[in-house]
């Protein structure tokens, strides 16, 4: 499970780079993600555009993630393709996040 | 009209990374489908997570692992999946209900699990548990490449 973290100016962004976050991958994305999470900044992008694929323990990694970053800041989410969009709003998880449909649109929104 | 595809079966040893090896199996087999991103979609979510469940609660770390045989029948109202496994029965005999996750709380008290069953129930339909002998048998319908959609 590999993620980059870069910076847009108050922003971070981390792109998942892997098509699948599943029940194989879950705990590994939680650990990389608190990583990569911990002592950043306020408001973090997880852009997902390459992710294909997200079963519901992915799902639950993604919460884990939000929650692990405490209650001061926030996690948004962008460029979800078909099948991840699906998920979250099946599970209604779309009304907890921030959801954005690509990082470009993420980041106008979210600079501001 | 789609033509009917014949049935088909396989099986995999219960891992960590036979969900992914048996969906990738499944999808291939239904090729000649052409089923589109929903469809395949939805078919590749709800046997993730009725095969997420066999891996983690039939065959549970520390017990042996065992096969998990995934059956496809194709007919006019959809595909017909059982999965079949050797390994722990589900609890008082009967699937979870499924009903949706709470999220009216706290954020910090948002719930990690429990989707699985909900998502199982919402996209498919009659979905059946039995527990005969030794297996655990799993029915299921997907109501995709239905007789009714035109190719």
């Amino acid at each position: 499970m590999e993620l980059t973290s870069s910076q847009q100016d108050a922003l971070q962004v981390v792109a998942v780079n892997d098509a699948r976050i599943d029940a194989a991958v879950a705990i590994e994305f939680k650990d990389a993600m608190r990583e990569k999470t911990d002592g950043g900044s306020d408001v973090v992008v997880l852009d997902l555009s390459v992710v294909e694929f997200i079963d519901s323990s992915g799902l639950g990694a993604i919460v884990a993630s939000m929650k692990n970053m405490g209650k001061g800041r926030t996690l948004a989410l962008a460029g979800l393709t078909p099948t991840v969009e699906k998920v979250f709003r099946l599970t209604r998880m779309d009304s907890v996040f921030p959801v954005y449909p690509t990082l470009e649109g993420a980041l106008d929104n979210l600079k501001n | 009209m789609v033509s009917m595809l014949p049935a088909f079966q396989f099986s995999v040893q219960s891992d960590e990374f036979s969900v992914r090896d048996a969906l990738e199996q499944l999808l291939r087999r239904l090729k000649p489908l052409s089923l589109d991103v929903e469809e395949a979609g939805t078919v590749e979510l709800v046997m993730a997570e009725a095969l997420n469940n066999v891996v983690e609660h039939a065959y549970p770390e520390g017990n042996p692992a065992g096969p998990i045989n995934i059956h496809c029948r194709h007919r006019s109202n959809g595909l017909h999946l059982t999965i079949t496994d050797q390994g722990v029965g589900m609890p008082d005999g009967e699937t979870p209900l499924g009903r949706p996750a709470n999220l009216n709380v706290d954020k910090m008290d948002l719930p990690e699990g429990g989707f699985g069953w909900f998502l199982i129930k919402d996209l498919a339909k009659d979905v059946d548990y039995k527990r005969v002998g030794w297996e655990n048998r799993l029915s299921l319908r997907l109501a995709v490449a239905t007789k009714a959609r035109q190719t």
